[in-house]
């Protein structure tokens, strides 16, 4: 696989010069199946260790200056997150939280991909919806909440929907932006060849948006997941939201780190485990 | 058989007003014939093509593909390469094909013929130029076309490059024998390619020459004999050729 190889002998087109530069800059750095090369960072890890270590050092140093309940040391809380882990209660608070955020996600994933291809390619509808659009970026996300909880009951669904309502305008501004940029010029190609539509859409059309939706993806995560918490502090009666609320009417202080630490590491993990080799995955051909 | 009859075809300039780009052209190609479109930039030469692709249907008149419009299976070569930057090269080749499992074979056949054998699983972006439009030169014959639309697909490229897929074109067309119109504005290119030669005169296009090419194969542009029939040519329709020629100095690669 040494495209570059042969490439030396003819004209190059400038993206292609600008890889082999990179190619030949990264010297004799390991390369994968389609021949790009990998970049590697050695001290990475051990820095994001550092720096770990370094903050936890940091939160026992002050906890143990203060001396205070406000700020329990860290052995405190881990103490306490394996106490909530052992007896379920952590775990099972955790799947709900978790459900909630995979199903608002989805739903505003999938209706705010398919509003902001149709307003990228109909200006009309785009007019039409761009006022809307403004206004629901421009809505806080509490009073969204508010709203759906008095119009539709204190239930899930509602908690869902608000969610949702709160994700679906930065996933439609983003998906338009990638409908907006969608090439013309190789949809032609499709035309010229009398493509299938679902083969012009699966392999022509949609991987030209993979960077505009994994950008609304994983922005989509990290807002969804604090609304949700939100949601739940505001009108559940369970979640990791809910447990949050009971620990603060308590000023049980390490419980609120435990839980928090909890989940924002699950979070993370997901943005690391999924997410991100998926971007990887779905972009490797830009290198 | 590849019959075009435009009586006219026009579209809106800037100003909103109505341009004709093509008015009475006629223009047959018979099967397996390498027929050259030549004429000067605006003359409508895209604009035809995108008729006959079916890109375009907005026109005064008909375009047949043995007595039917031409749908499915026609090849085309843009005037870039136009591959998925997604797509491996082998699976760019195989996006056009009806059944890419079955094509597979032929597509890496292909591919290999065409010096490509090692980059069948890297991605365009990491080809040159002449790498690239081997690539979609391999594309535009997978699907074994009845009718190969090309609209200068050499261009921009460099003079040894550009030789040797014109090189590999003809090779591909002599074996398969599909029925090639290859638009071009460089008269040399033309000769060397042609068993026909058309010349479009200026916007409103329509065909003011036909000129059958008989010179033996393998021709170059730079052949004596390419060159002296363009001499001949431009001391016979001085007018109507003038601006077809390359400029660049002749090579010899």
């Amino acid at each position: 696989m040494t495209g570059s190889g042969q490439g030396v002998r003819e004209s190059r087109t400038p993206s292609g010069a600008a890889h082999a530069a990179r190619g030949g800059a990264a010297g004799g750095a390991r390369r994968d199946e389609s021949g790009l090369p990998r970049t590697r960072n050695p001290g990475g890890a051990g820095l994001r260790l550092g720096s770990i270590v370094v903050f936890l050092v940091l939160w026992q140093v002050l906890a143990a200056s203060l001396h205070s309940a406000t700020l329990p040391a860290p052995a405190v809380v881990f103490q306490r997150l394996l106490t909530e882990t052992s007896s379920l209660t952590l775990p099972w608070h955790l799947s709900i939280t978790l459900a909630r955020v995979g199903i608002s996600f989805l739903l505003a994933m999938v209706i705010g991909t398919v509003i902001g291809i149709a307003m990228g390619h109909w200006r009309p509808l785009d007019m039409f919806l761009d006022t809307w659009l403004v206004l629901g970026l421009n809505i806080p996300a509490l009073v969204t909440i508010i709203l759906c909880y008095v119009w539709f009951g204190l239930n899930d669904w509602a908690a869902i929907v608000a969610v949702a309502i709160n994700k679906i305008p930065t996933v439609v501004v983003t998906v338009r932006e990638g409908a907006r940029a969608v090439d013309p010029r190789l949809m032609q190609v499709a035309a010229a060849y009398r493509l299938t539509r679902r083969r012009t859409f699966a392999r022509v059309y949609l991987p030209q948006l993979y960077p505009y939706l994994m950008a609304a993806a994983r922005a989509g995560l990290s807002l969804i997941w604090k609304i949700v918490l939100v949601v739940e502090l505001l009108g559940r009666s369970n979640g990791i939201g809910f447990q949050l609320n009971v620990f603060f009417q308590f000023f049980d202080i390490a419980g609120i780190l435990a839980y928090t630490l909890v989940f924002a590491t699950v979070v993370l993990l997901i943005e690391a485990i999924a997410l991100r080799p998926l971007e990887r995955r779905l972009t490797a051909w830009r290198g | 058989m590849l019959e075009i009859d435009i009586a006219r075809k026009t579209y809106p300039d800037r100003g909103g007003r109505s341009h004709v780009a093509l008015q009475g052209l006629r223009l047959a190609a018979r099967p397996g014939e390498f027929l050259c479109l030549v004429g000067p930039s605006g003359c409508g030469k895209s604009t035809l093509l995108n008729l006959v692709i079916g890109l375009d249907r907005d026109m005064e008149g008909r375009v047949t593909l043995d007595g039917r419009v031409p749908g499915k299976g026609v090849g085309v070569m843009f005037q870039e390469p136009r591959l998925m930057p997604w797509l491996s090269v082998l699976d760019n080749v195989l996006l056009v094909a009806d059944d890419p499992p079955q094509a597979r074979p032929r597509a890496i056949d292909l591919l290999r013929a065409m010096e490509l054998g090692d980059v069948l699983h890297t991605y365009p972006g990491r080809l040159s130029g002449g790498m690239q439009r081997r690539v979609a030169l391999a594309r535009a014959f997978v699907i074994e076309p009845p009718l190969l639309l090309m609209d200068e697909p050499f261009v921009s490229l460099d003079a040894p490059t550009a030789d040797r897929l014109r090189s590999m074109l003809v090779d591909l067309w002599q074996r398969r024998r599909s029925t090639v119109v290859f638009v071009t504005h460089d008269l040399r290119e033309a000769l060397a390619l042609a068993d026909r030669v058309c010349f479009l005169s200026a916007a409103p296009g329509r065909v003011v020459l036909e000129m059958p090419v008989e010179l033996p194969r393998p021709r170059a542009p730079n052949d004596v004999a390419v060159l002296e029939l363009q001499a001949r040519l431009l001391a016979q329709h001085p007018d109507l050729l003038a601006g077809l020629v390359t400029t660049e100095p002749p090579n010899d690669a």
